[in-house]
Parts: C-alpha cells; sequence; structure tokens
C-alpha cells in the first residue's frame, strides 16, 4: 500500500516485478490446481509455462525467473524446457538431471543398484527377440515395461515363453527404436498393494499403500490408497533413493516381496499425490510449496 | 460460476470460481475429459489424447 507521505512499499515494488517463479505445465491436473492454489494463498507469484507454446531463442539464453518448477505431464516436453530454462541459468525443481533419471527406468535401476539399494532384478537388451532366449534363464514371471512411460501402460507380465514371444513380437513390431529396447523386471508376488512415499528434499512426507485386484497397483488405474505406516526401514530406504537420484522432490514406489523385504520399483520426478492425499492428514501441495519456497530463498 | 457447452456431447458445463486456464474438468453428461482454453470468454475443447511419454 503507498503511505501516507507517497513513498511506495517494497511489498509494492515487488508486486510489480515480473514472477521469479515460473510453473511447467500445459495440463492442469488436481495436482497442479492445488499447488497454484497453495502459491496463490502464500501470495507467491507466478508465471504458468505453458510448453506447448513456448518458444525458447537459444541465442538469447536468457529467462526471466530464477526458479521453475516442472510439471509437465509430458516427459520429453517437461525435460527439454527444463534443460534450455537451466542452461538459461534457472534452477528447475526437479532438475534436467533428475528427469531424465527418473524417465528412463534403466538409468534408474542402474542408479539406485550401483547406490547399492534393493531394487527387482532385471534384464534389458537391445532387441525384443533377445529377451525371449534369455527368459529361459532369468525366470518366468517376469514383467516388460517401455523405458519411458507412466500409470502401468504398456506394462505386461510374461507367465511363459508362450507370452513372452506373443508380446515382444509386438514390441518388435513398434515403430521407435527406444520401444524396442526391452526392459524386463522379475515379477515380484506383492501382497495385493505396493508403496508410494512422497519425499520433498530429504524429508519423507508420507506414504500410502496403493491396494487394487490387478497386478498392476497404479492409482491411475484405480488403485485404492490406505495409510502406510512409515517404519525406519522405509524412511531410510526412500531417503537413500532420493539421495541417489539427486536433491528435488519424488514419489517413491516400493514392492514388497512375499518375504516382507523392500524392493524400490520406480522414481517419479513429477510426483501426482491426489490418492496420497486423500489416504493421508497432509496438506502435500503445502508440503511441496514449502521444498518449492526453499529452493527459491536458495536462489 | 460460468457455464460452457461440451463440445463433445453439447450439454452445459458448469465451472466453478476457482477455474483456471488449461484445467482438466470432466462433462458429467458424456465423461469426457475437456481442457478450460480460456476463462473470458469460457472455451471449452476436447482435452489431448493421452501420449505415449505422459506420466509423473
Amino acid at each position: 500500500m503507498t503511505r501516507d507521505d507517497g513513498v511506495r512499499s517494497a511489498e509494492e515494488f515487488a508486486n510489480e516485478l515480473p514472477p521469479r517463479l515460473a510453473v511447467i505445465a500445459s495440463r492442469i491436473a488436481v495436482e497442479e490446481k492445488r499447488i497454484l492454489d497453495e502459491l496463490d494463498r502464500r501470495r507467491v507469484p507466478y508465471h504458468v509455462l505453458d510448453p506447448r507454446t513456448a518458444v525458447f531463442r537459444l541465442d538469447r539464453p536468457k529467462a526471466p525467473w530464477s526458479v521453475a518448477l516442472a510439471r509437465e505431464v509430458s516427459h520429453h516436453r517437461n525435460l527439454t524446457v527444463a534443460r534450455v530454462l537451466e542452461h538459461a541459468g534457472v534452477t528447475v525443481v526437479n532438475s534436467a538431471a533428475a528427469i531424465a533419471l527418473c524417465g528412463d527406468k534403466l538409468l534408474t535401476t542402474l542408479t539406485l543398484q550401483a547406490a547399492g539399494l534393493p531394487v527387482p532384478r532385471c534384464l534389458v537388451t537391445a532387441t525384443p527377440q533377445a529377451a525371449v532366449d534369455a527368459l529361459e534363464d532369468f525366470g518366468y514371471p517376469a514383467v516388460v515395461k517401455p523405458l519411458t512411460g507412466s500409470w502401468g501402460r504398456q506394462v505386461a507380465r510374461l507367465t511363459d515363453r508362450d507370452a513372452a514371444e506373443a508380446v515382444l513380437e509386438l514390441r518388435e513390431a513398434l515403430p521407435d527404436p527406444h520401444q524396442r529396447i526391452t526392459y524386463v523386471q522379475e515379477y515380484v508376488d506383492k501382497p495385493g498393494r505396493d508403496i508410494r512415499a512422497l519425499v520433498f528434499g530429504t524429508e519423507v512426507i508420507g506414504a500410502v499403500y496403493r491396494v487394487s485386484d490387478s497386478w498392476r497397483t497404479n492409482t491411475a488405474r484405480d488403485a485404492r490408497t490406505l495409510p502406510c505406516p512409515l517404519t525406519p526401514e522405509l524412511e531410510s530406504l526412500v531417503t537413500a533413493t532420493a539421495a541417489a537420484i539427486g536433491p528435488g522432490a519424488y514419489g517413491v514406489d516400493v514392492l514388497e516381496d512375499r518375504d516382507g523385504r523392500l524392493l524400490v520399483n520406480e522414481v517419479n520426478h513429477t510426483p501426482q499425490f491426489r490418492g496420497a492425499a486423500e489416504a493421508l492428514d497432509v496438506n502435500l501441495a503445502g508440503r511441496y510449496v514449502d521444498y518449492l519456497v526453499q529452493q527459491m530463498v536458495r536462489n | 460460476m460460468a457455464t460452457a457447452t461440451c463440445p463433445s456431447c453439447e450439454s452445459d458445463v458448469a465451472l466453478d470460481a476457482a477455474s483456471r486456464q488449461h484445467e482438466i474438468v470432466e462433462c458429467a453428461d458424456c465423461r469426457g475429459e475437456l481442457e478450460i482454453l480460456s476463462l473470458d470468454p469460457v472455451l471449452l475443447a476436447l482435452a489431448p489424447e493421452v501420449e505415449e511419454d505422459w506420466g509423473e
């Protein structure tokens, strides 16, 4: 507010400055809406940067923001915008490196394994046919997954050689060579559920069970969420996973095998938390924004 | 509360006051996913189909 003596306040000047924060998103789903609502509530100005229409002149590598929150639903668009903004000096949450790593299941597995973290047994072949032969030794049942993708799409359980030949023959016919790289995991006989844990920075905010009658327990496939106790073992595993990937806000998917052993299945760089928010008594959007604001203060 | 016409089934779709540009809403009649292209005037379009690299 302008003072009586006509001198303008710092807040007034600040309001005229362009926002320091960009939110990279084309699709405003429940999570993005809650995050934007939380930013509004805290009066943190922001600009929504829609990657579908954004243009970046590489000969003018400047951006008006100091921090960007990457919430784009398309992995490749998210990664591209994060890379370009980082090149222009913007701190992106999560970083382009983290997006690239988590967006590729092979890189994720290699990174977690190198950090000594428990992951399902896995094999990778450059052609689907090579996987058919290798599965005899690897063992059935197994699960084939695309390197990039979410929500359980194009994930298939291979119960025996017949199933493997049928599914992998279809993968052989896919047009994109990237899709023919064949990533196979052992099938973990989990107890009708998996665990989604949310970790923002070094803090594990909470965890939920995702319960389903289907072996695919993705919330996008209508799995129900229930609170999952944060045991020291789970908390330590999730914290170590985030440390291996690098600083950021992640959704870590954990499988329990029949012996109760915890295995890190995947790490999500743009975590959805609608299901978790229904089960947990925590303002997840608020905690997400807490983490984001911490990064803004540092920058 | 603003209303707009569903581009798929032509039913009225009610938008709450806190709606945002590019928000995804569902038509109560045809269950189609719609994107709010603009708020003033209110303009809806069919939401883009899920692409292979979409996710989290």
